[in-house]
Protein backbone atom coordinates (compact mmCIF):
# COMPACT_ATOMS: atom_id res chain seq x y z
CA UNK A 1 0.00 0.00 0.00
CA UNK A 2 2.37 2.71 -0.90
CA UNK A 3 0.94 6.22 -1.75
CA UNK A 4 2.07 9.71 -1.23
CA UNK A 5 1.98 12.00 1.35
CA UNK A 6 0.02 14.93 1.21
CA UNK A 7 1.54 18.58 0.78
CA UNK A 8 2.00 19.54 4.31
CA UNK A 9 0.80 23.57 4.26
CA UNK A 10 0.31 26.08 1.72
CA UNK A 11 3.47 27.40 2.95
CA UNK A 12 5.56 24.88 0.76
CA UNK A 13 5.61 25.61 -2.89
CA UNK A 14 7.83 22.56 -3.85
CA UNK A 15 6.75 19.24 -2.27
CA UNK A 16 9.84 17.48 -0.75
CA UNK A 17 10.17 14.32 -2.90
CA UNK A 18 10.70 10.99 -0.16
CA UNK A 19 13.53 9.26 -0.09
CA UNK A 20 13.01 5.77 -1.64
CA UNK A 21 15.56 3.92 0.28
CA UNK A 22 16.40 3.78 3.95
CA UNK A 23 20.20 3.26 1.83
CA UNK A 24 21.63 7.17 3.20
CA UNK A 25 20.24 6.93 7.00
CA UNK A 26 22.12 3.54 7.47
CA UNK A 27 25.49 4.82 5.62
CA UNK A 28 25.52 7.92 7.99
CA UNK A 29 24.57 5.14 10.51
CA UNK A 30 27.82 3.65 9.71
CA UNK A 31 29.85 7.06 9.42
CA UNK A 32 29.16 7.76 12.55
CA UNK A 33 29.80 4.78 14.62
CA UNK A 34 33.30 4.74 12.79
CA UNK A 35 34.12 8.48 13.97
CA UNK A 36 33.00 7.59 17.37
CA UNK A 37 35.33 4.12 17.53
CA UNK A 38 37.99 6.64 16.30
CA UNK A 39 37.37 9.44 18.78
CA UNK A 40 37.52 6.57 21.52
CA UNK A 41 40.49 5.03 20.46
CA UNK A 42 42.16 8.95 20.72
CA UNK A 43 40.13 9.19 24.23
CA UNK A 44 42.17 5.42 25.53
CA UNK A 45 45.48 7.03 23.42
CA UNK A 46 45.21 9.92 25.48
CA UNK A 47 44.81 8.10 28.81
CA UNK A 48 48.03 5.88 27.56
CA UNK A 49 49.78 9.41 27.30
CA UNK A 50 48.91 10.42 30.85
CA UNK A 51 50.50 7.04 32.58
CA UNK A 52 54.22 8.65 31.60
CA UNK A 53 54.61 11.15 34.15
CA UNK A 54 56.68 13.67 31.57
CA UNK A 55 53.94 13.09 28.61
CA UNK A 56 54.33 15.90 25.81
CA UNK A 57 51.58 18.41 26.07
CA UNK A 58 51.52 19.21 22.92
CA UNK A 59 50.87 15.66 21.49
CA UNK A 60 47.94 15.50 23.80
CA UNK A 61 46.60 18.97 22.54
CA UNK A 62 46.92 17.76 18.69
CA UNK A 63 44.71 14.63 19.36
CA UNK A 64 42.24 16.67 21.42
CA UNK A 65 42.10 18.77 18.45
CA UNK A 66 41.54 16.01 16.17
CA UNK A 67 38.93 14.95 18.55
CA UNK A 68 37.00 18.16 18.16
CA UNK A 69 37.21 18.10 14.41
CA UNK A 70 35.85 14.71 14.21
CA UNK A 71 33.13 15.69 16.83
CA UNK A 72 32.38 18.69 14.00
CA UNK A 73 32.30 15.57 11.30
CA UNK A 74 29.63 14.10 13.38
CA UNK A 75 27.32 17.47 13.66
CA UNK A 76 27.81 18.29 10.13
CA UNK A 77 26.06 14.29 9.58
CA UNK A 78 23.26 14.46 11.87
CA UNK A 79 22.20 18.27 10.85
CA UNK A 80 22.32 17.21 7.28
CA UNK A 81 21.20 13.79 6.62
CA UNK A 82 19.08 12.99 9.66
CA UNK A 83 17.58 16.24 10.31
CA UNK A 84 17.24 17.01 6.47
CA UNK A 85 19.05 20.73 6.95
CA UNK A 86 20.78 19.24 4.07
CA UNK A 87 17.49 19.19 1.20
CA UNK A 88 16.34 22.24 2.15
CA UNK A 89 17.00 25.19 -0.04
CA UNK A 90 19.42 27.45 0.81
CA UNK A 91 17.23 30.33 1.99
CA UNK A 92 16.59 27.96 5.06
CA UNK A 93 20.07 26.63 5.69
CA UNK A 94 21.43 30.07 5.77
CA UNK A 95 19.18 31.59 8.37
CA UNK A 96 20.10 28.39 11.24
CA UNK A 97 24.10 28.10 9.94
CA UNK A 98 25.24 32.11 9.78
CA UNK A 99 24.23 32.72 13.53
CA UNK A 100 26.27 29.53 14.65
CA UNK A 101 29.26 32.21 13.66
CA UNK A 102 28.95 33.75 16.36
CA UNK A 103 29.90 31.07 18.31
CA UNK A 104 33.56 31.33 16.52
CA UNK A 105 34.26 34.61 18.76
CA UNK A 106 31.80 33.18 21.69
CA UNK A 107 35.11 30.18 21.98
CA UNK A 108 37.77 32.18 21.37
CA UNK A 109 36.63 35.46 23.44
CA UNK A 110 35.91 33.19 26.64
CA UNK A 111 38.61 30.51 26.42
CA UNK A 112 41.02 33.40 26.02
CA UNK A 113 39.38 35.04 29.25
CA UNK A 114 39.96 31.56 31.76
CA UNK A 115 42.74 31.40 30.28
CA UNK A 116 44.26 34.90 31.47
CA UNK A 117 41.91 34.16 34.47
CA UNK A 118 44.57 31.31 35.33
CA UNK A 119 47.66 33.63 34.66
CA UNK A 120 46.51 36.64 36.96
CA UNK A 121 45.67 34.16 39.51
CA UNK A 122 48.96 32.68 39.81
CA UNK A 123 50.94 35.93 39.47
CA UNK A 124 49.06 37.58 42.21
CA UNK A 125 46.56 35.74 43.98
CA UNK A 126 48.74 32.92 45.23
CA UNK A 127 46.68 31.60 48.25
CA UNK A 128 42.86 31.88 47.08
CA UNK A 129 41.10 29.16 48.46
CA UNK A 130 39.97 28.24 45.21
CA UNK A 131 43.17 27.25 43.51
CA UNK A 132 43.91 23.61 44.70
CA UNK A 133 47.04 22.98 42.91
CA UNK A 134 50.66 24.77 43.63
CA UNK A 135 50.79 27.35 40.75
CA UNK A 136 53.66 26.15 37.57
CA UNK A 137 57.71 26.84 38.56
CA UNK A 138 59.04 29.96 37.21
CA UNK A 139 55.84 31.98 38.15
CA UNK A 140 56.28 34.30 41.17
CA UNK A 141 54.00 36.79 42.45
CA UNK A 142 54.43 40.13 41.33
CA UNK A 143 56.38 39.16 38.25
CA UNK A 144 54.94 41.50 35.98
CA UNK A 145 56.32 44.38 38.45
CA UNK B 1 14.45 13.40 0.52
CA UNK B 2 14.94 16.31 -2.15
CA UNK B 3 13.62 19.10 -3.66
CA UNK B 4 13.34 20.07 -7.05
CA UNK B 5 13.24 23.91 -7.50
CA UNK B 6 13.60 25.66 -11.20
CA UNK B 7 16.95 27.37 -11.91
CA UNK B 8 16.78 30.69 -10.63
CA UNK B 9 13.51 30.41 -8.84
CA UNK B 10 12.76 34.05 -7.44
CA UNK B 11 11.89 33.08 -3.58
CA UNK B 12 11.86 37.13 -2.11
CA UNK B 13 9.26 38.36 -4.62
CA UNK B 14 6.59 38.08 -2.48
CA UNK B 15 3.10 35.79 -2.23
CA UNK B 16 4.96 32.68 -1.17
CA UNK B 17 7.15 31.17 1.85
CA UNK B 18 10.67 32.05 1.09
CA UNK B 19 11.32 28.88 2.87
CA UNK B 20 9.48 26.48 1.72
CA UNK B 21 8.81 24.69 4.59
CA UNK B 22 5.77 25.00 6.90
CA UNK B 23 5.53 27.59 9.57
CA UNK B 24 5.31 24.93 12.76
CA UNK B 25 8.45 23.32 11.37
CA UNK B 26 10.33 26.85 10.90
CA UNK B 27 9.88 27.74 14.33
CA UNK B 28 11.05 24.07 15.49
CA UNK B 29 14.30 25.15 13.74
CA UNK B 30 14.21 28.53 15.49
CA UNK B 31 13.41 27.03 18.97
CA UNK B 32 16.12 24.48 18.18
CA UNK B 33 18.83 27.21 16.85
CA UNK B 34 18.36 29.05 20.32
CA UNK B 35 18.61 26.09 22.31
CA UNK B 36 21.80 25.63 20.80
CA UNK B 37 23.06 29.02 22.30
CA UNK B 38 21.69 27.81 25.78
CA UNK B 39 23.90 24.69 25.69
CA UNK B 40 26.58 26.57 24.25
CA UNK B 41 26.59 28.74 26.96
CA UNK B 42 26.56 26.25 29.64
CA UNK B 43 29.60 23.97 27.68
CA UNK B 44 31.56 27.26 27.54
CA UNK B 45 31.28 28.60 31.04
CA UNK B 46 32.35 25.57 31.71
CA UNK B 47 35.22 25.73 29.43
CA UNK B 48 36.19 28.60 30.48
CA UNK B 49 36.35 28.13 34.48
CA UNK B 50 38.38 24.82 33.50
CA UNK B 51 40.70 26.86 31.89
CA UNK B 52 40.90 29.41 34.84
CA UNK B 53 42.10 26.03 36.87
CA UNK B 54 45.71 24.78 37.83
CA UNK B 55 43.85 21.22 37.74
CA UNK B 56 41.14 19.62 36.51
CA UNK B 57 40.70 15.69 37.61
CA UNK B 58 41.33 13.41 34.42
CA UNK B 59 37.50 12.23 32.94
CA UNK B 60 39.69 8.62 32.22
CA UNK B 61 40.04 8.83 36.30
CA UNK B 62 36.34 9.96 37.18
CA UNK B 63 34.48 7.84 34.42
CA UNK B 64 35.97 4.49 34.97
CA UNK B 65 32.88 1.80 35.86
CA UNK B 66 30.93 -0.76 34.24
CA UNK B 67 27.51 -1.60 35.89
CA UNK B 68 28.54 -5.18 37.02
CA UNK B 69 32.19 -5.04 37.21
CA UNK B 70 32.78 -3.24 40.56
CA UNK B 71 36.19 -1.41 40.38
CA UNK B 72 37.97 -2.65 37.40
CA UNK B 73 39.15 0.27 35.56
CA UNK B 74 37.24 1.03 32.45
CA UNK B 75 37.59 4.15 31.33
CA UNK B 76 35.19 5.10 28.82
CA UNK B 77 33.34 2.10 28.78
CA UNK B 78 30.10 3.26 29.63
CA UNK B 79 29.94 6.38 28.12
CA UNK B 80 30.69 4.53 25.02
CA UNK B 81 27.66 2.35 25.53
CA UNK B 82 25.65 5.63 26.08
CA UNK B 83 26.17 7.41 22.89
CA UNK B 84 26.17 4.35 21.02
CA UNK B 85 22.24 3.92 22.42
CA UNK B 86 21.56 7.47 21.62
CA UNK B 87 23.13 6.92 17.74
CA UNK B 88 20.93 4.25 17.52
CA UNK B 89 17.86 5.73 18.41
CA UNK B 90 18.45 8.58 16.23
CA UNK B 91 18.25 6.09 13.56
CA UNK B 92 14.96 4.24 14.72
CA UNK B 93 14.04 8.00 14.42
CA UNK B 94 14.99 8.77 11.31
CA UNK B 95 13.54 5.42 9.77
CA UNK B 96 10.01 6.41 11.72
CA UNK B 97 10.59 10.01 9.68
CA UNK B 98 11.27 7.77 6.33
CA UNK B 99 8.00 5.75 7.32
CA UNK B 100 6.18 8.69 7.76
CA UNK B 101 7.02 10.08 3.96
CA UNK B 102 5.85 7.05 2.47
CA UNK B 103 2.03 7.10 4.46
CA UNK B 104 3.21 3.44 6.40
CA UNK B 105 1.43 3.97 9.55
CA UNK B 106 2.79 0.77 10.80
CA UNK B 107 6.37 1.09 10.11
CA UNK B 108 5.95 4.77 12.24
CA UNK B 109 4.71 2.86 15.23
CA UNK B 110 7.49 0.30 15.00
CA UNK B 111 10.10 2.94 14.62
CA UNK B 112 8.96 5.35 17.00
CA UNK B 113 8.54 2.58 19.76
CA UNK B 114 11.78 1.51 19.46
CA UNK B 115 13.24 5.70 19.52
CA UNK B 116 11.29 5.50 23.02
CA UNK B 117 12.94 2.33 24.07
CA UNK B 118 16.44 3.89 23.04
CA UNK B 119 15.92 7.08 25.60
CA UNK B 120 14.45 5.43 28.07
CA UNK B 121 17.46 2.92 28.16
CA UNK B 122 19.48 6.08 28.03
CA UNK B 123 17.65 7.44 31.07
CA UNK B 124 18.57 4.55 32.70
CA UNK B 125 22.25 4.40 31.99
CA UNK B 126 22.19 8.09 33.07
CA UNK B 127 20.63 7.18 36.27
CA UNK B 128 23.08 4.51 37.12
CA UNK B 129 25.76 7.12 36.43
CA UNK B 130 24.52 9.78 38.63
CA UNK B 131 24.20 7.29 41.40
CA UNK B 132 27.31 5.73 41.19
CA UNK B 133 28.89 9.44 41.42
CA UNK B 134 27.10 11.17 44.27
CA UNK B 135 27.12 7.38 46.73
CA UNK B 136 30.85 6.10 45.77
CA UNK B 137 33.13 7.86 48.68
CA UNK B 138 36.47 8.63 47.83
CA UNK B 139 39.32 9.05 50.51
CA UNK B 140 41.06 12.96 50.61
CA UNK B 141 43.23 14.56 52.54
CA UNK B 142 40.77 18.21 54.01
CA UNK B 143 42.87 19.99 57.19
CA UNK B 144 45.04 17.30 57.57
CA UNK B 145 42.41 14.78 58.46
CA UNK B 146 41.62 11.95 55.84
CA UNK B 147 37.57 12.50 54.62
CA UNK B 148 35.44 10.37 52.89
CA UNK B 149 33.51 12.61 50.29
CA UNK B 150 31.41 12.06 47.05
CA UNK B 151 31.54 13.90 43.90
CA UNK B 152 28.23 16.33 44.35
CA UNK B 153 27.98 19.95 44.13
CA UNK B 154 29.25 20.68 47.07
CA UNK B 155 32.45 18.25 46.58
CA UNK B 156 35.24 16.66 44.44
CA UNK B 157 37.66 14.01 45.36
CA UNK B 158 39.27 14.64 42.21
CA UNK B 159 41.67 16.08 42.96
CA UNK B 160 45.86 15.84 42.83
CA UNK B 161 47.27 12.55 44.70
CA UNK B 162 48.58 13.50 47.85
CA UNK B 163 52.16 11.26 47.21
CA UNK B 164 52.41 8.59 49.04
CA UNK B 165 49.45 8.36 51.14
CA UNK B 166 47.13 5.52 50.96
CA UNK B 167 43.82 4.82 52.82
CA UNK B 168 42.40 1.42 53.22
CA UNK B 169 44.20 0.06 50.31
CA UNK B 170 42.90 3.83 48.38
CA UNK B 171 45.16 6.29 47.15
CA UNK B 172 44.18 9.60 48.87
CA UNK B 173 43.64 12.98 47.05
CA UNK B 174 43.23 16.23 47.93
CA UNK B 175 39.75 18.13 47.24
CA UNK B 176 39.31 19.02 43.63
CA UNK B 177 38.05 22.01 41.75
CA UNK B 178 34.36 22.60 43.49
CA UNK B 179 32.73 23.72 40.27
CA UNK B 180 33.58 19.92 38.52
CA UNK B 181 30.37 18.78 39.90
CA UNK B 182 27.71 21.80 39.55
CA UNK B 183 29.10 22.07 35.77
CA UNK B 184 28.67 17.75 35.60
CA UNK B 185 25.42 17.42 37.19
CA UNK B 186 23.71 21.05 35.69
CA UNK B 187 24.96 20.43 31.77
CA UNK B 188 24.40 16.34 31.71
CA UNK B 189 21.23 16.86 34.45
CA UNK B 190 19.76 19.78 31.52
CA UNK B 191 20.77 17.21 28.44
CA UNK B 192 18.65 14.46 30.27
CA UNK B 193 15.67 16.77 30.64
CA UNK B 194 16.28 16.95 26.91
CA UNK B 195 15.99 13.15 26.54
CA UNK B 196 12.97 12.48 29.08
CA UNK B 197 11.21 15.63 27.04
CA UNK B 198 12.11 13.83 24.03
CA UNK B 199 10.88 10.58 24.94
CA UNK B 200 6.88 12.46 26.20
CA UNK B 201 7.15 13.72 22.76
CA UNK B 202 7.91 11.09 21.13
CA UNK B 203 5.18 8.63 23.59
CA UNK B 204 2.44 11.49 22.25
CA UNK B 205 3.00 11.25 18.80
CA UNK B 206 2.98 7.11 19.07
CA UNK B 207 -0.24 7.66 20.73
CA UNK B 208 -1.49 9.72 18.09
CA UNK B 209 -0.02 7.78 15.02
CA UNK B 210 -2.00 4.49 16.66
CA UNK B 211 -5.32 6.73 16.89
CA UNK B 212 -5.04 7.56 13.41
CA UNK B 213 -4.77 11.41 13.84
CA UNK B 214 -1.85 11.61 11.05
CA UNK B 215 -3.41 9.27 8.66
CA UNK B 216 -6.69 11.47 8.93
CA UNK B 217 -4.34 14.61 7.98
CA UNK B 218 -2.82 13.28 5.46
CA UNK B 219 0.58 13.78 6.30
CA UNK B 220 2.78 12.34 9.04
CA UNK B 221 4.52 16.24 9.64
CA UNK B 222 4.50 16.15 13.47
CA UNK B 223 6.82 12.90 13.64
CA UNK B 224 9.15 15.37 11.16
CA UNK B 225 9.13 17.91 14.03
CA UNK B 226 9.55 15.43 17.05
CA UNK B 227 12.45 14.02 15.02
CA UNK B 228 14.17 17.53 14.64
CA UNK B 229 14.29 17.54 18.53
CA UNK B 230 15.24 14.01 18.93
CA UNK B 231 18.00 14.54 16.64
CA UNK B 232 18.76 17.68 18.50
CA UNK B 233 19.39 15.64 21.68
CA UNK B 234 21.45 13.43 19.88
CA UNK B 235 23.34 16.65 18.24
CA UNK B 236 23.99 18.06 22.00
CA UNK B 237 25.07 14.61 23.41
CA UNK B 238 27.65 14.43 20.96
CA UNK B 239 29.40 18.19 22.54
CA UNK B 240 28.25 16.84 26.21
CA UNK B 241 30.26 13.52 25.38
CA UNK B 242 33.33 15.32 23.88
CA UNK B 243 33.62 18.12 26.49
CA UNK B 244 33.17 15.94 29.72
CA UNK B 245 34.30 12.53 28.71
CA UNK B 246 36.98 13.07 25.68
CA UNK B 247 39.05 15.92 26.20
Amino acid sequence: MEQHAAVASPEITFPHEPASSTKRVWKVFWILLIITMVELSFGFTIYFIHMNPNFNEHLVLAFKGTIVILSLAKAYYIVSVFMHLGDEIRNIIMTIVLPLLLFIWFIAAFLWDGHSWRNLKNEFNRDLPQQTQPQPEGQKPGALD
Amino acid sequence: MSTTVPAGYKWWSGGKSPFNVSYGKLMMWYFLMSDTFTFGALLISYATIRMSQNYWPDPNHVFNTFPGFGHTNLPLAFVSLMTFILIMSSVTMVLAVNAGHHMNRRGVEKWMAWTIVGGLAFLGCQAWEWTHLITGEHAVLINGKIQEISTTVKGNPWGPAVAGLMHEGHQVNTPGPIAFGGFFFGITGFHGFHVFSGVVINLIMLIKTRLGHFEQRGHYEMIEKAGLYWHFVDLVWVFVFLCFYLV
